[in-house]
Parts: C-alpha cells; sequence; structure tokens
C-alpha cells in the first residue's frame, strides 16, 4: 500500500492534520495565529540553511523554527505589542528565508514545493519522520494537556495550582517547531498556519468542551485533507492550497450553518 | 540575609521585608505581615497601592525583588482572583473549569459546588454566566483544595450590592465550614467593617493596620480615603452600635 505515492500522500496528510488540528485549538485560544505564521514562515530559512550545509531539511526546519519561537517567547512582554512584533517576524523571516535561497546557486531547487507544499512527492523515509513528530506532538499535549489549558486560562490560575506558564508555553512552542517541520512537506511553508487555525474554528461553534473542539478540529482536518487530496487528483490542481480551499469551504457551511440556525432560533422565540 | 523579625512560627502565611520592584519602579516596600488559623485579613489601599501584586506575590506569580514569604508546610491554598476573561473561542462548562488542572471526584466536586451556591450551575457553559455566579464558580474551584488560607483579589469587582452582599455572605458560611483563613483585598468597607479580623491598609508600604475601627481612625487612612468613606465607616459604627444598644 506504501508504495502507492496517493497512499504515502494520503497518509502524510492525515497523520499531520491529527497533530495540527489540536495544536490550532491552542493556537486559537491563545490567539498566537500570528505565532504560528512567524514561526512557519521562518522554515524555508530552515530549507535554505539545510540546502547549504547539506543537512536534513526536517532538522534545518525544526531547529529554526525552534530559534524563531524561542526569540518570539523571549521579545514579548518587552515592550513591542505583540501584534506589531510577530507582524515583523513572520514577514522578515519568509524574506529573508527567500533571499537565502536565491544565494544557494548551483543547487537546483524547487521553490513552489517549499512554499506550497509537495504532498504527492512523500517518500517511505519522510514517512517515518512525520510519524515521529506526530506522535512526539501528540505524546506532548496528552501529557501537559490540563497543565496548559490552565496556563491558557490564567496565568495567576496556573501559579496558584503549582504550575508554571512560562514552561507551559515552551511545551507549545516545542510543539509549534515540530509541527511546522512535519507539515512543511503537506502543506508548504505559506499555507501552515492554515492548517493550524481553520479546523479548530471550523469546530468552535459544535464543541462545549476543550477536548471535544481538540477532537472535532483533528475530524474536521482530517476530512480536508482527504478531501483536498480527491479533489487535487480530479480537478489536476496543486495539493496544498487545495486542501486549505476545503479546509476554508468547511469553515464556511459550519459559520453560515451555525449562524443561519441561531438566527432563525430567535426568530421563532 | 538577616530579617529584622524571624517569620512568626504560629503564623500559616508569613512575610517578612518584601519588595518588588517592576522596572525601577518600587510597587511593594518592606511588607511584613502574619496571617494566622481561621484570621480574616483584609488589604485596602488606593488604586495602583500594590494590592494586586501583593496578592500575586503570595501566590507566587510575582517573584519578590527582595524579602521572603513563608508559607507553613502542607498548607494549601484556594485563590480567587479578580476577575477571569476567557476567550470566547475556548468552550469551557462549569464542571470542565472546576476540574483543572486536576480532576476531583465528582462528590467534591458537587459539595465544593453546593458550599459556593452554584450548585446549579454544574452543566452550565462559562460564557453564559453572570458576573455574581462566576464568581461563585471560581470560589467554588478555590474550595475543592480544601484549602487553609483562602486569597481573594477583589472577587465582587462589578457586581452590584445584592450581588457583593450575597457573595461576602458565602465566604462568611465557607469560612466556617472549611474552618480557612481569609486573606482578601476589598473595596467593599461595610464588609470591611463586618467581618475582617485585622484590616491592612496599603499604600506601597503597609502604612497603618489594625482592627478596623483603629484603621478607620488612623489619619493615614483619612489621608488616602478621604472624609467622605471615613464617614461611610462613622455611620457604619453609629448604626451598628444603635442596633447593638436596641438589641
Amino acid at each position: 500500500m506504501l508504495d502507492d505515492f496517493m497512499w504515502r500522500a494520503l497518509f502524510a496528510g492525515v497523520l499531520v492534520a491529527m497533530a495540527a488540528a489540536p495544536l490550532g485549538c491552542f493556537v486559537v485560544w491563545r490567539r498566537m495565529a500570528y505565532f504560528g505564521d512567524a514561526t512557519a514562515h521562518a522554515a524555508i530559512l530552515g530549507v535554505a540553511l539545510a540546502l547549504l550545509l547539506n543537512v536534513s531539511i526536517f532538522l534545518g526546519v525544526l531547529t529554526v523554527a525552534l530559534v524563531m519561537a524561542g526569540c518570539v517567547s523571549l521579545l514579548s512582554g518587552r515592550g513591542y505589542a505583540m501584534d506589531t512584533l510577530l507582524g515583523v517576524m513572520a514577514h522578515s523571516a519568509l524574506a529573508v528565508g527567500l533571499v537565502a535561497v536565491s544565494f544557494l546557486a548551483g543547487v537546483r531547487i524547487d521553490l513552489n514545493a517549499y512554499l506550497f507544499g509537495d504532498i504527492l512527492a512523500v517518500g517511505k523515509s519522510d514517512l517515518w519522520i512525520i510519524g515521529g513528530g506526530v506522535a512526539l506532538v501528540l505524546i506532548l499535549l496528552f501529557w501537559r494537556w490540563s497543565s496548559l489549558l490552565t496556563a491558557t486560562l490564567s496565568d495567576e490560575l496556573a501559579h496558584a495550582s503549582g504550575l508554571h506558564p512560562r514552561r507551559e508555553q515552551l511545551v507549545l512552542t516545542l510543539a509549534l517547531a515540530l509541527v511546522v517541520a512535519v507539515a512543511l512537506k503537506v502543506v508548504g511553508v505559506l499555507l501552515i498556519a492554515a492548517l493550524l487555525i481553520i479546523p479548530a474554528a471550523t469546530a468552535r461553534p459544535f464543541c462545549r468542551t476543550p477536548e471535544v473542539m481538540a477532537m472535532v478540529a483533528a475530524g474536521v482536518a482530517m476530512l480536508a485533507v482527504t478531501a483536498g487530496l480527491r479533489a487535487a487528483y480530479v480537478m489536476d490542481t496543486p495539493t496544498g492550497p487545495t486542501i486549505v480551499t476545503l479546509a476554508a469551504v468547511l469553515f464556511t457551511l459550519a459559520t453560515v450553518t451555525t449562524q443561519s440556525w441561531r438566527f432563525l432560533r430567535q426568530r421563532i422565540q | 540575609m538577616r530579617l529584622a523579625h524571624p517569620p512568626d512560627s504560629d503564623a500559616i502565611l508569613s512575610v517578612r521585608q518584601l519588595g518588588v520592584r517592576f522596572g525601577g519602579q518600587q510597587i511593594l516596600e518592606n511588607i511584613n505581615l502574619d496571617l494566622y488559623r481561621q484570621q480574616v485579613v483584609t488589604l485596602i489601599g488606593p488604586n495602583g497601592s500594590g494590592k494586586s501584586t501583593l496578592v500575586k506575590t503570595l501566590i507566587g506569580a510575582v517573584t519578590p525583588t527582595s524579602g521572603q514569604v513563608t508559607i507553613a508546610p502542607q498548607q494549601r491554598i484556594g485563590y480567587v482572583p479578580q476577575r477571569l476573561h476567557l476567550d470566547p473561542t475556548l468552550p469551557m462548562t462549569v464542571k470542565r473549569f472546576i476540574n483543572l488542572p486536576r480532576r476531583h471526584p465528582r462528590r467534591d466536586v458537587h459539595k465544593a459546588l453546593e458550599d459556593a451556591g452554584a450548585e446549579a450551575l454544574t452543566h452550565a457553559a462559562m460564557s453564559e454566566l453572570s458576573g455574581g455566579q462566576f464568581q461563585r464558580v471560581l470560589l467554588a474551584r478555590a474550595l475543592l483544595v480544601k484549602p487553609d488560607i483562602l486569597i481573594l483579589d477583589e472577587a465582587t469587582q462589578g457586581l452590584d450590592h445584592r450581588g457583593t452582599a450575597a457573595f461576602y455572605q458565602h465566604i462568611e458560611s465557607v469560612r466556617h465550614a472549611y474552618g480557612c483563613a481569609v486573606l482578601m483585598v476589598s473595596h467593599d468597607l461595610h464588609v470591611v467593617m463586618r467581618t475582617a479580623d485585622h484590616v491592612l491598609c496599603l499604600n506601597r508600604v503597609i502604612c497603618c493596620q489594625g482592627e478596623p475601627e483603629h484603621v478607620a481612625s488612623s489619619p493615614h487612612y483619612q489621608a488616602l480615603f478621604g472624609d467622605q468613606t471615613a464617614q461611610t465607616l462613622a455611620l457604619y459604627r453609629h448604626h451598628h452600635q444603635e442596633a447593638a444598644n436596641v438589641g
């Protein structure tokens, strides 16, 4: 089965969706959307460095994403408004990364594959790396789940319960860097943040507890990946953007139905 | 570091020569306080006087620049924050919220909600609660740890008179039921007069302290809060004495 590139693509996509969606819930709850963007955009710099130093791209991206996320964590709360800071970092990281790639004379790389993903080219070894990364993210989230939630509610409540919000922030940062590194192949640096945020946003109106929201988000993400792969195959469109488009369609459907349901209920009452 | 007075070994919470400095600004200076079993200590002070910072230091959310906070071994702290903003994207029921970060047996959860007067809210969404209901749920969450010390940071802010009175009534009954000490920041001077054993008036330093009547008559207190509040207190005492005479 794994000899078929479509099956490998499907496996890779579903695996990444399983990790990205629950993590994406935290990104939404903690208003870290730009944080995800900055970390993801920095990945292109990681690609350039990995090619330059001739190390694995996964390793290069993971390192740079970690450094980027660490920088943002350190700089936050030091005088700049967070969204300004992240706006600067997100776009600078992308620009510097693109410039760095152009310096790699003699290396022929397909920039599009890194910007928009190349899920159909996932090999067996990629699948192992993605599986390992996803497992690590899920273990981190399971292990720290309640502490992460408490720290998300309020730093003070977390402190009063004997937790350390900075440490929980670090856990999220690490998980985010891992997701960026494994999602690069699936949707590319420009659309990783979409895979984090759109499923979580789609799930929100249907859920009453955080756990249910994480699971529904994972379902939405897996559905988007599966349907996106199929649609891209049938319509011969780029796969990564098609997956994100499908997620956007699901979000729109969810929003329109819940809003009109609410409107109708108010009219009836 | 040598301390002028060592922490009181009878106290369940002792603060000695505590100082907190943020970016070159001294927020708290030379704070000493002792909290004893079943005592109710109220912290009053104008805005920006460091009340919240002191509370945050006690729960470990702020690291003191100097001095120390000593909590007697195995004393559990229940903390009720000032206000809690829940992001609307985070779905949360009362039941789930109360079980964070640790799950508790269903019976304990029920009892805590009951003691806080929130037993009807178990399955409600946090986003649907009124201000008063929200505070009662926060109180229930603090009670779940079976606290020896209950710390409340302006827990009735934003509540109307009735809501405030009801909330303090719960605190009062909870205090007796749990036998815990209470340290609270409060603006409700009537409540301070009625319930506090000891009042600390804070304005970066502790500018006066003692029994409520003593603090109310202190010139420091009158300088900080003005004549009007002093009159409120005088009026309260007057009524109080009359009621006592009649009764």
